[in-house]
Formats: structure tokens, C-alpha cells, sequence
């Protein structure tokens, strides 16, 4: 295994008194893509909101580029080189396709390179180019997780969380939604794949973890990871 | 056919200035969902400001923008950033009381350094009017406080539209978690807006003491013509604003002396009833 971008050490997340990430550790080595795989409930998001730096974990260490970032908000991660596409898309409604891209290139070192970012980001998502005047709140939910998508690469990246980027789209767009996240880690972005779809999570990723109730309870090569294996750590049986 | 023309424009001119009144309450309910209720205790202090630095330094009262806009940005963002960041952990409620104390501290400390005493920011074209055809007439002053309301408002736009900052603050307002994942600070970016919300008090402050007298207790008037431009227009919109001043100005001429305020509110109920959101917000 690679150096790891990102090491995460007995991560802790709690909501008010609610434990909802009890322990996770895992490690993502840079270049790669790792999927992060579990049923419904399993907190995979708030595990990535915290990673992200959206929730304070009361717990737990998080190294990115060997710099311990625990409990660093998410404004400064993205100047480090970390961005989260969040779950839902969450793009800027009321704003135009091209000022939701823009708003990707608001740290002072992605502001230069704003024109080529955004001729870059419309070669990866050409529908995004024609739609570029029109409010996001128009588009479709593949449409909107494009946006979402373009406007962390605006940033420069060098780790996109991708929490459930599949999350209600048609299987067509997931495909090719699928076939960009493929580019972008050939052009050297690490990439982390939240999911409940684990086949084809496992099919993409190199490294696959298992997440249940808040805890990471499988790691390993994904092609090395026996099917029962899988199973078993993803419903807990 | 000319009075309801000459009724037209003076509702227009007057309007133009509440809308002024009311673009940063508008911006301060928008970005940071807090209703700031000092911010009639800041149009006087920029009404203040702005005549009594026209009398020290003896030059027209506009040019004093020059010193009360920058002072006013600083003393937004100081005010944001101190004291109200702080309780807006706790929610907006906290928030809401800390403006209505500092609505109460700045009215008497206005009192206590100014006195009572009814103030006017005086100008040499104060009685100056232009005519025109058919019996019609614009007075000068309010051509000028309507040129600098509209101004204001459109380099307004203009910022929020076309800059990174502008940018951060309208995504700010759509989603906080998903603007600071665009590395922008949240806390930084709602001092800024109160900052401006401040500059454009200092403006408005302007226009107040250039067409009318005022008090130090005059804020509160003030503060319910900006509310209800905010709420008719939709809160954070601002061609809203302006269009609901515009409509605010119109009702007051309309109704006159007498009955401008009640056509003012009763039309404020009326949008309250029909479309609570206001005219312009999605």
C-alpha cells in the first residue's frame, strides 16, 4: 500500500449525547480510489462531515498529507486540499450553474486558475457548459450532483469525498457519473467513495471499508475481500 | 391626469429612500436570518454623521460618505463579529434581544450626546425645483437623494453578483454547511454583510437628514418603514426591496398626511395574508 493522504484514528463523532461514529479507523493511500461501504444507518456520512471538517469529533485523530487535522472546519480543509461533495449535491439554488462553479475556486489559490478550471470542469460535464446561465434549482438530480462534482475539482483537490453520489439517479447517469470519478482519479486526485451500492463501489474502488453502526469493521483490497465477507460485516450477521 | 403624474414621481422619489432604508435589514434577514432591530438606531447615527461632519468640515453633506461609509463598515463588522457571532451559537433569539439592547443604548446615547434637539443635514439646493412641462416639477434635493438611493442599491447588486465576497455571501445564504466546503468562513462572511447592511444605513442615514428632520428617537420610525419594505419585498431580495419601496413611497403619497401609513400597512397585512414570503423570494 501507497503513503496514505488521509489516516483516521479512532474517529469519534458525537450529536449532542448521541454516539453516532463510535470508533473508525482507516486509512486511504494517495492516488487511489477506497470506497467506504454500509447499509442505511451505518453513519458513513457523518463520518465524512467530520473528516471534512462540518462536525467536531469529540474523539480520535485525522492526519491528511501527514498534518494532524482533527476538528480543523471545513474552510481551512479546503485550502489544505481536501473537499467534500455532500450527500444531496447541496448546490446553491438560488444561483446560476456558473456561480456555483465559481464559488468552487473561492480559495485565494484556485481564484487564478478560475477560467481554466471552468473550461476543464465543462469538458468533463459538457451539459453543465450549456446550462451555465441557468439557476441549479432548474436542473435534474444528475445534473445538480455534476454541479456539486465540478465545483470541488474547482478547488484543485488532491481528496474528494464523494459522500453517496448515486443517491437517486438513474442507472445511465450513475454510469457516467462513475466514468468521470474514474478521470478524475487518472489525473491523480485520491478519491473516497461513500455508497450503499457495494457492487459497484467494490467493482471501482481499490481499497474497500465496511462500515456498521458507527464503526469501521472491515478494511481491506477490495478484490482480496471475500463476497460472504462482506455480507456478513455489512448487516452484522 | 397631472396630479396622479406628479403623485406618480413623488411616490417614486420617496421610495427610492425607503428602499435604501431597508436593502441591508433586507441583507441581515437574508444572509444571517436575524432581524436586526437597531438598524433604525443605525440609519440616525449615519443621519448624525453625515450632518454634523457637513457643518464641522463645511462641504456638502454627501461628500461625507467618503468618512461615515468606511466608519460604518468597520463598526458593522466589529458589531458582528464581537457580539453577536457570539450569542448566535445559542440561536437566533439571543441574537434578536442583543439588537433590541443595542437599539436601546444607541437611542440614549444619541440623547445624551446630541440632546433632543430636532437636526437637519442642510444643503444649498434645499429649495431648489426643477419644472417641467404640463405643471410639473421635481424638486432638486429629492432627485438627488433618489440618485443616491438607486446608486447604492445597484452597486449593491453589482457587489453581491460579480464579486468572490458578493459570491460567498448569497451562498452563505442558501446553505452555510455547503459555503464553508468552499473554504468560505461563515462567521466572516456575517460580519461583512452586517458591515455592509451598515454602510448602506449610513447612506440611507444620509437621505434621511437631507429630506427630513430627525431625533435621536427617530430610529424606530424608520425601523418599522424598513420592516415593512423588507417583508413586502421578500427578506434578502434585493429588487424586492426596491420594488416594495417603490410601492411603500407610492401608498404614502397616495394616502397623504392622514392616511399613508395605514394604505402602507394595511398593504403590508395584505402580504402577510396572500404571499408571506414576499414578492420576490423563491
Amino acid at each position: 500500500m501507497s503513503e496514505p493522504i488521509l489516516k483516521v484514528e479512532g474517529l469519534q463523532a458525537k450529536y449532542g449525547d448521541f454516539l453516532a461514529v463510535e470508533s473508525a479507523t482507516l486509512d486511504v493511500p494517495a492516488g487511489k480510489i477506497v470506497s467506504v461501504i454500509g447499509a442505511n444507518g451505518a453513519r458513513k456520512s457523518t463520518l465524512m462531515e467530520t473528516i471534512a471538517g462540518i462536525h467536531k469529533p469529540s474523539a480520535g485523530k485525522v492526519t491528511f498529507k501527514g498534518e494532524d487535522i482533527t476538528g480543523m472546519p471545513a474552510e481551512k480543509l479546503v485550502l489544505r486540499g481536501l473537499s467534500l461533495v455532500p450527500q444531496g449535491s447541496r448546490c446553491f439554488v438560488r444561483m446560476s450553474v456558473e456561480d456555483n462553479l465559481i464559488m468552487g475556486s473561492y480559495p485565494k489559490h484556485a481564484r487564478a486558475r478560475v477560467k481554466e478550471s471552468l473550461d476543464f470542469v465543462y469538458q468533463l460535464f459538457p451539459v453543465l457548459k450549456e446550462k451555465r446561465h441557468q439557476p441549479t434549482s432548474s436542473l435534474s438530480g444528475g445534473q445538480r450532483q455534476m454541479v456539486a462534482i465540478g465545483r470541488a475539482l474547482m478547488a484543485w483537490p488532491d481528496l474528494i469525498l464523494f459522500d453517496e453520489i448515486s443517491l437517486g439517479l438513474a442507472p445511465a447517469i450513475i454510469k457516467d457519473i462513475y466514468a468521470r470519478i474514474r478521470e478524475i482519479n487518472a489525473g491523480g486526485t485520491t478519491v473516497v467513495l461513500v455508497e450503499q451500492d457495494t457492487n459497484r463501489a467494490i467493482r471501482t474502488a481499490e481499497y474497500t471499508h465496511v462500515m456498521l453502526k458507527g464503526r469501521v469493521v472491515l478494511s481491506g483490497r477490495s478484490k482480496e475481500l471475500g463476497e460472504e465477507e462482506i455480507k456478513k460485516a455489512y448487516f452484522g450477521l | 391626469m397631472t396630479v396622479v403624474i406628479q403623485m406618480l414621481i413623488n411616490g417614486i422619489l420617496l421610495g427610492s429612500v425607503y428602499a435604501l432604508l431597508g436593502v441591508g435589514m433586507s441583507m441581515i434577514f437574508g444572509i444571517v436570518r436575524l432581524t436586526n432591530l437597531a438598524h433604525g438606531e443605525f440609519i440616525i447615527i449615519g443621519a448624525y454623521g453625515s450632518t454634523l461632519l457637513s457643518l464641522a468640515l463645511g462641504v456638502d453633506p454627501i461628500l461625507t460618505l467618503v468618512i461615515t461609509v468606511p466608519v460604518m463598515f468597520i463598526a458593522g463588522v466589529l458589531i458582528q463579529t464581537v457580539l453577536i457571532n457570539r450569542v448566535m451559537l445559542q440561536g437566533s433569539e439571543p441574537a434578536l434581544l442583543v439588537t433590541f439592547g443595542l437599539s436601546i443604548i444607541l437611542k440614549d446615547a444619541l440623547l445624551l450626546l446630541f440632546t433632543a434637539d430636532a437636526r437637519h443635514a442642510n444643503v444649498p439646493y434645499s429649495t431648489a425645483t426643477i419644472r417641467l412641462p404640463a405643471g410639473l416639477h421635481i424638486a432638486v434635493l429629492d432627485l438627488v437623494v433618489f440618485a443616491i438611493s438607486l446608486a447604492t442599491i445597484l452597486i449593491l447588486t453589482l457587489f453581491l453578483r460579480y464579486t468572490y465576497m458578493g459570491r460567498a455571501i448569497r451562498a452563505t445564504s442558501d446553505d452555510t454547511a455547503a459555503a464553508s466546503l468552499m473554504g468560505v468562513s461563515v462567521r466572516r462572511t456575517y460580519g461583512i454583510a452586517m458591515g455592509i447592511a451598515m454602510a448602506t444605513a449610513a447612506v440611507a442615514g444620509l437621505g434621511v437628514g437631507m429630506r427630513w428632520t430627525f431625533y435621536p428617537s427617530s430610529g424606530g420610525d424608520y425601523l418599522l418603514i424598513a420592516f415593512g419594505v423588507v417583508v413586502i419585498g421578500g427578506m434578502g431580495s434585493i429588487p424586492g426591496t426596491l420594488v416594495a419601496g417603490l410601492i411603500f413611497g407610492l401608498a404614502q403619497v397616495i394616502g397623504g398626511a392622514n392616511y399613508g401609513m395605514l394604505i402602507s400597512y394595511l398593504l403590508l397585512i395584505l402580504m402577510l395574508a396572500v404571499r408571506p414570503q414576499g414578492l420576490f423570494s423563491k
